[in-house]
């Protein structure tokens, strides 16, 4: 390669080389504020800003979706697998929210632990099945649990229902 | 080797090689994306939680996957034309900024009526979304630069330069959804390993993904072309074309 | 095998028409635009040029 060609391929690399570093380092030091939101161990460990807007994400926990009778008030615990926490909601919920899928709620965390959301939003993994196929898979999985059930008579949690890591 | 990149520099040759692809590449592209979109829209089945409004991941997949391809395309072009000089690579770079931003203009639209079913917002600031937006920009900004130099020279390098910068946020793009937490979902085509979809939907995406490739390819040449013709018109051989014999 | 009962319920897409559809529309079109765009100003640059050269022309005869 001539001299003068290989100096412009050496200026060409030093750029994508100084711009790597120095969108890196950014993003290194912004990390936490890159995060869309918090986890529940974040929040039970006291590194989420309490009476301040913040969002927190987690697996909605099984049986733990309560809705008021007269209003649209609901209440549901999110997990990350080591923490919960209980979220107080007044509005109407994603249609693709549901228990055992993620949620990421925008909100303010009272002093009291808990958190009370403006916004929810579902988040959705990224699987996509066709209905019959995720019947039959279901279907599969009670009949599992039924028989797991039927030998050891556990009536604890069922290790299904702990969250995979969804977010 | 060499003789051949040479060749590949001179814009008559390229005009007139790229003309015999031009028929093939359309049909592929009309053809795949019209059984792309059919089998997505009226066969596939639907997504069980979804519903479906999933079937809109036929046109953000495929888009965003050029979006980004593109990105590199127009990137190495451009350090094609800084080292070698090459004419031919600064016309490219030019062809396929607004291709690229076109592509993800469509992503970022794609996405927002998918979002609004599905998590139930139009828009959110996360790591993902908000990376696809500053690939726009770059798009936008080559775009822009590209027309406010007077000499082309100057503008080839300026383009260059910022398609290089660009680049980094590409990997950005890929990797944000599982280097931060994010509201979007992680990829549902890995590079190792089945996709996370059923084979009766991942079908269709397939057919869509190589129709985009091919319409890609496509206007690129096209956009390259109608450069070649503009910054030529001087040559006799544009001027024979102008006024065949 | 066709997803929906009938042309009505495809239109509809399960509540989730307007979405659909307008992803689809807008994108397609956007496509069907980019692939045009370049082919329209060829013809054009190719016209300008061929006027050129025979006002050239002319002004030579002259």
């Amino acid at each position: 390669m001539k001299p003068a060609r290989k100096q412009r391929l050496l200026i060409v690399v030093f750029i994508v080389v100084i711009a790597a570093l120095v969108v890196g380092l950014l993003s290194y030091a912004l990390r936490e504020n890159i995060n869309l939101f918090y986890t529940p161990s974040q929040v039970a460990a006291g590194e989420a800003p309490t009476n301040a807007q913040i969002r927190v994400g987690g697996m909605v926990v099984v049986d733990s979706l309560q809705r008021a009778s007269d209003s649209l008030d609901s209440t549901f615990l999110v997990t990350d697998g080591t923490a919960t926490l209980l979220i107080h909601y007044s509005g109407i919920l994603p249609d693709l929210f549901a228990e055992d899928e993620a949620a990421v709620a925008t909100g303010a965390l009272g002093d009291d632990g808990v958190f009370v959301a403006q916004q929810v939003l579902a988040k959705h993994d990224e699987e996509y099945t066709p209905p019959e196929v995720a019947d039959a898979m279901q279907q599969a999985k009670d009949k599992k649990a039924k028989a797991a059930s039927a030998t050891t008579k556990q009536t604890d949690i069922n290790p299904e229902n702990t969250p995979k890591a969804a977010y | 080797m060499w003789q051949w990149f040479h060749k590949l520099g001179s814009p008559r040759w390229f005009y007139h090689i790229s003309g015999k692809f031009l028929p093939w590449l359309a049909l592929a592209s009309v053809v795949l994306i019209v059984t792309g979109v059919v089998w997505g829209l009226a066969f596939a089945p639907q997504d069980a939680r979804q519903g479906n409004s999933f079937r809109i991941i036929y046109i953000h997949v495929p888009a965003s996957f050029l979006a980004l391809a593109g990105y590199y395309v127009m990137a190495a072009a451009g350090a094609v034309g800084m080292i070698w000089k090459m004419k031919l690579a600064d016309m490219v770079m030019v062809a396929a900024a607004p291709l690229g931003a076109a592509l993800t203009f469509i992503a970022l639209f794609t996405g927002a009526v998918w979002g609004k079913p599905t998590w139930g917002t139009y828009w959110i600031w996360d790591a993902r979304i908000t990376s696809m937006l500053v690939l726009l920009f770059l798009y936008i900004g080559i775009i822009a630069l590209s027309r406010s130099f007077s000499t082309r020279e100057t503008s080839a390098r300026a383009c260059a330069i910022l398609a290089l910068v660009g680049t980094v946020n590409i990997p950005i793009i890929y990797k944000s959804v599982d280097w931060w937490y994010t509201l979007h979902q992680p990829a549902t085509i890995k590079m190792t390993g089945a996709p996370s979809m059923h084979p009766d939907m991942f079908k269709p995406l397939l057919v869509m993904i190589l129709g985009f490739y091919c319409f890609y390819a496509l206007v690129l040449l096209l956009n390259t072309r109608t450069e070649i013709l503009l910054r030529e018109s001087r040559t006799t051989w544009v001027k024979e074309l102008a006024e065949p014999k | 095998m066709f997803q929906f009962e009938n042309f009505d319920a495809f239109i509809a897409m399960g509540g989730h028409g307007p979405y659909v559809w307008a992803a689809y529309g807008l994108s397609l079109t956007i496509m069907a635009g980019l692939a045009l765009a370049p082919l329209r100003r060829q013809r054009a640059l190719l016209a300008d040029l061929r006027q050129r050269l025979q006002a050239q022309r002319q002004r030579g005869q002259n």
